[in-house]
């Protein structure tokens, strides 16, 4: 399910709208592979930028569940760990002060 | 506060700061001094990072808070005039597949089951019905979220997703005559050209009542300050709700249905409301509500001081102006006061000319600052004696923020 994912994000990053964006540079650690996979399809990864360092861990939870079961993003359950544990560790409220 | 003039001194004009993360182009260079980017203490620290002077093209650079699906604020300085130019006006998308919609081959499909029949309008023939032009705020529903505290999710908008336009086109009311509503209909739905990366993602559609959809000023609109619609803010034509916020606006409209039973997509179901009796709104939707929520409907009371950033260095014991702009749902503007003693004793501000109730409204008030700090407050009361609220309404997807605005005027 994710090839389709990076497929249609291909074809989006050749459209007008994206014309503009540039690579967007998340914290490295384990999980970012599979958050610009998976995330990066329907949208652009300062959208986690933007709502950092705020969201608790049960927040990030309730957003990444969001993506899968109201807006039908196709991510493994695997994936879906591993984005949790990455969001949370590198820009939820829960762990901000020992990242600093 | 960071002095960014200096900081401009150190990096050279239009170098991308990377420890400021703010990238600020030449043209902003003269102006950065007196009105540095909105990017105040109060928004997550993400943004304050990470937001960028971006510029779309047709636009003047703007406050890109995210690229995809585009979301990006217009500074505050774009909103010190009574109209926002078309290439400083704010753009809002939900979903990230844009088309570039070709004037010659777009059709609007008008019908639904609560229509008596079916049309289609091309542009020429949308333009043959006769024109309504109407000045009005669109502003997002989440203008100013990124100041809630504690913050919620969503596009962290600082006070720049709004503006004001002259919109022209026809009344949606003459679109639906050309087909005819039943007695049963009760909702309108709008669907745009622009629609999802993935088929399961929710398309953006969004229905408005009846009774709102055939008032004299709802349009289905084609020009914006006397041009065609930018395609950033929904070419080549969109619907125009005034008075209500912006989520009902539907961009690159390319479908109107009159429906009969309550529509019951996500943007409608699930997004986009409020707690029921938590807001002073008069305009209900009341096919939408449930005991708990209703979809937001009109913009509450609101204003902005865009005269002075936060901080900004004036003269002592000069006079000095302060100003800005105040809106509201439609009933108009009644008065703005200013306080400069934290709330305690209130002054009237000048207001500027009158543009129609679902107009800004500038304002400007003078006087002369004490040595030190001065803060200064603004507070809009509208014709129906709504004001903006001192202490913010928490609601779960930061919404109708108006908490009054205060500035710390620097007097040396």
């Amino acid at each position: 399910m994710r090839a389709i994912a990076i497929v249609l994000f291909g074809a989006l990053a050749a459209a007008p709208a994206a014309a503009q964006e540039k690579p967007v540079t998340l914290k490295p650690g384990p999980g970012l592979d599979q958050v610009e996979a998976n995330c990066g399809a329907c949208h652009s990864l300062d959208y986690i930028q933007m709502n950092s360092p705020f969201l608790t861990s049960a927040m990030w939870d309730a957003e990444i569940a969001k993506m899968i079961h109201a807006f039908g993003a196709p991510v493994s359950d695997a994936d879906a760990r591993a984005i949790a544990d990455y969001l949370k560790a590198n820009y939820g409220a829960d762990h901000v002060t020992e990242n600093r | 506060m960071i002095n960014r003039r200096n900081l401009l001194g150190t990096a050279g004009a239009g170098v991308a700061l990377v420890g400021g993360g703010l990238a600020l182009p030449r043209l902003f260079e003269g102006e950065v001094e007196a009105q540095p980017l909105a990017l105040g203490r109060a928004l997550p620290e993400g943004v304050r990072e990470n937001a960028s002077l971006d510029t779309l093209p047709g636009k003047k650079p703007l406050i890109r808070l995210a690229y995809r699906p585009p979301n990006y604020e217009s500074p505050i300085e774009y909103l010190r005039t009574p109209v926002t130019p078309n290439n400083e006006f704010f753009v809002r998308y939900h979903l990230s597949d844009i088309p570039q919609v070709d004037a010659k081959t777009w059709k609007l499909s008008i019908g639904g089951d609560g229509a008596n029949g079916q049309a289609a309008l091309d542009l020429d023939e949308l333009k043959r019905l006769p024109a309504v032009e109407v000045t009005a705020v669109c502003q997002c529903s989440g203008n100013r979220r990124g100041l809630f505290q504690p913050h919620v999710p969503g596009v962290e908008w600082g006070y720049g997703a709004m503006g004001c336009a002259r919109w022209k086109g026809a009344r949606l009311k003459d679109v639906l005559d050309k087909v005819g509503l039943k007695k049963e209909a009760v909702e309108i739905v709008f669907n745009g050209a622009d629609g999802p990366a993935l088929e399961k993602t929710p398309d953006f559609v969004k229905s408005l009542p009846v009774w709102k959809a055939i008032e004299e000023t709802t349009l289905v609109a084609y020009e914006m300050n006397g041009e065609p619609l930018p395609h950033w803010n929904g070419f080549p034509a969109r619907i125009v709700v005034p008075g209500w916020t912006g989520t009902y606006w539907m961009k690159h409209v390319v479908s109107i249905n009159a429906v009969t039973k309550p529509f019951d997509g996500f943007w409608m179901k699930s997004a986009y409301r409020i707690p029921v009796g938590k807001f002073p709104i008069v305009a209900r939707f009341i096919s939408q509500e449930t005991p708990v929520n209703t979809p937001i409907t009109e913009c509450v009371v609101n204003s902005l001081i865009t005269s002075h950033a936060d901080g900004a260095a004036v003269k002592a014991g000069a006079r000095v102006s302060v100003g800005g702009i105040a809106w509201d749902g439609g009933y108009g503007i009644r008065i703005v006061e200013v306080s400069t003693d934290g709330g305690k004793t209130w002054a009237e501000a000048a207001l500027g000319r009158d543009a129609g109730r679902y107009a800004l409204r500038t304002w400007t008030y003078h006087f002369t600052p004490p040595r030190g700090r001065t803060k200064v407050t603004a507070r809009a009361t509208n014709a129906i004696g709504q004001s903006q609220t001192a202490a913010l309404i928490l609601n779960p997807a930061g919404y109708h923020h108006n908490v009054m605005q205060t500035v710390t005027l620097v007097a040396a």
